[in-house]
């Protein structure tokens, strides 16, 4: 996997919580595809029109907050969202993106990205391009096991290739 | 070392653990229900591990689409019974629990000093009980299966010291809007919070069991009190045996982050209004909200205590015209109680409908959604965009003597002014 990911903005604001990012009546449904269908359905049902050609996803403070739901993760990454910056995560949200593969990153400066920006995210450096405003800035680098996590596609398989590697 | 550092040093082998380091921590306990356990098996399946590591320390409980109000519903219930018979896990199945952060502990399952996880956001109530509990995803719980550990950064420390006597009619729930009004939804992001001083330590279980319940919605990590007598008295007869409490209790010279006070001598019943939960007013600034639904249940304030407050509300009154009210007790063992009380009788006799044991409208999963336009007063612990159905529907979150009194009057109503007027 390739811990460089480019795409265009999508912005939210502070404390989108997984109720918005995947309503509970939804829970239901098993198949990821389906879920994608009702990703971010609580502020944009056009959300997944938005996201189909591969985009990366901008929060404010404390995104994800709410519930433990980890179908919220799963329903933006195959809803098209390549990697979440923000300027802070709901923990559980955190760990459940990471562990799905769904590479997140904090940074502080990321509220100074606007709807449409086309941005480059270097996981490994822990840094952040702003290609259509020529901008660089930090984000807070992963520790290497995350990292080896999101390369691996997600928590099963890293334990996966650990266990196979014994 | 504070509580939550002692239990995680502990678990992760260590005889100190400071915040910020990685405890790779042993689990004691861990939880799924069903809509976060199919995740977990698959996910579990796909590890290639058959047999999960500790099978008396893993329970499965069906709460949130119970009965199965749909065929989909009705196959991933399916999913979690076999897995709990192949892998000989406790079950608690429809009938036989109720909602699992009550059942936890009723069945003894709780143990203070341990390390608990569960794949459901609430898992922070068992810290009422002095547990370190936290809620995880189903691909976490799934790893957990796998090798009985789970990686924790050791959290920062908040401490909540309350100090004063609750006015009638005001209580935990009330108080906790009043925190999480302070501290914000972010206010407590990563880090735990210790609740402490002399309300808490009169406090009830059920009362701690809310405050801790709802840490979660300031982001904690983890929410926890100092287990004491009123622990032993509410564990004695449903744990087997009970550990040392007095290595269970943060040090003089332990560290916090910050420590922030309230005082409940003075405080009002509060109110969390769309559409997030730190939106908190006092219910006398609320103004004239009309209501369409009243709910009463919930992890968050289904116990005995909080029907009995609600049944001494209503008791021998009507739930107005307009509006339908919910009662639903938080475990088959709270219904028996409050069948045995008379309670559901009286809810019966006012107009409420009493349901049986589930998450229910809480999240919005079956029973009592909203409709567009429609507002809806509820002691559970979430009023986001679409929670409890439309996204055009609201939430407000108070008490269940504020939600009783809110259902008899068809507005957001202060319960104290309601018995006063009588």
């Amino acid at each position: 996997m390739n811990m460089k990911i480019k795409g265009a903005a999508i912005k939210f604001g502070n404390n989108i919580d997984t109720d918005v990012i995947l309503p509970g009546k939804y829970l239901i449904l098993v198949d990821p595809n389906e879920l994608a269908k009702h990703a971010l359905e609580g502020l944009d049902a056009t959300f997944p029109e938005k996201a189909k050609k591969g985009i990366i996803l901008v929060g404010g403070k404390n995104f994800g907050c709410g519930s433990s739901r980890e179908q919220a993760p799963i329903a933006l990454k195959y809803a098209g969202v390549k990697c979440v910056v923000a300027e802070s995560f709901a923990r559980i949200f955190f760990r459940n993106a990471i562990n799905i593969g769904l590479p997140v990153i904090e940074s502080k400066e990321i509220s100074t990205v606007e709807l449409g920006d086309e941005l480059a995210v270097d996981f490994e450096a822990g840094k952040i391009e702003n290609i259509s405003k020529g901008k660089k800035f930090q984000a807070d680098k992963l520790p290497a096991f995350i990292i080896e996590i999101l390369a691996d596609g997600g928590l099963i398989e890293n334990l996966r290739r650990r266990k196979n590697k014994k | 070392m504070n509580i939550t550092e002692k239990i995680l040093a502990k678990a992760s082998g260590k005889k100190v653990v400071h915040p910020g380091e990685i405890a790779d921590a042993n689990v004691d306990m861990i939880m799924v229900h069903d809509l976060t356990g199919p995740l977990a098996v698959e996910a579990f399946k796909k590890i290639g591990i058959q047999k999960v590591w500790d099978n008396q320390k893993a329970v499965v409980i069906l709460d949130h689409q119970v009965p199965a109000e749909s065929v989909k519903a009705a196959e991933l219930h399916k999913i979690m019974r076999q897995f709990a018979k192949d892998q000989k896990i406790r079950l608690y199945d429809i009938g036989r629990g109720g909602i699992c952060h009550q059942v936890m502990p009723e069945k003894g399952h709780v143990v203070p000093g341990t390390v608990i996880v569960g794949a459901d956001s609430h898992t922070c109530t068992y810290g009422a009980f002095g547990a370190f509990a936290t809620g995880i995803g189903s691909t976490e719980a799934a790893a957990v299966f796998a090798s009985g550990k789970i990686w924790l950064k050791v959290p920062e420390t908040i401490k909540i010291k309350v100090t004063g006597e609750f006015q009638k009619y005001v209580t935990p729930k009330d108080l906790v809007l009043s925190i999480i009004g302070k501290m914000r939804v972010d206010g407590a992001i990563y880090k735990s919070v210790e609740f402490a001083g002399p309300t808490i330590k009169n406090m009830s279980i059920a009362g701690r069991m809310t405050l801790c319940n709802m840490a979660v919605e300031m982001g904690a990590k983890n929410g926890i009190i100092e287990p004491d007598e009123t622990t032993r008295k509410f564990l004695e007869d449903r744990v087997k045996t009970l550990p040392d409490f007095a290595a269970l209790k943060s040090d003089k010279d332990a560290k916090y982050s910050r420590t922030v006070k309230f005082d409940v001598s003075t405080m009002e019943p509060q109110v969390a209004c769309p559409s997030s939960v730190d939106n908190v007013k006092p219910v006398s600034e609320v103004g004239n909200i009309p209501i369409e639904q009243a709910f009463i249940g919930s992890c968050t304030n289904g116990r005995i205590e909080d029907l009995r407050l609600a049944a001494q509300v209503v008791k021998g009154k009507r739930i107005k015209d307009d509006v339908r009210a919910l009662v639903i007790p938080a475990s088959q063992e709270v219904y028996k109680q409050a069948l045995n009380e008379g309670l559901i009788e009286i809810f019966t006799d006012a107009g409420a409908i009493v349901c049986g044991s589930a998450c229910g409208p809480c999240l919005g999963g079956h029973i009592g959604l909203l409709a567009a336009n429609e507002a809806c007063v509820s002691t559970s612990n979430r009023n986001f965009i679409g929670r409890m159905g439309s996204t055009q529907a609201s939430v407000f979150l108070a008490s269940p003597a504020t939600v009783a009194a809110s259902a008899l009057t068809g507005k957001i109503t202060d319960p104290r002014k309601l018995e006063a007027k009588v």
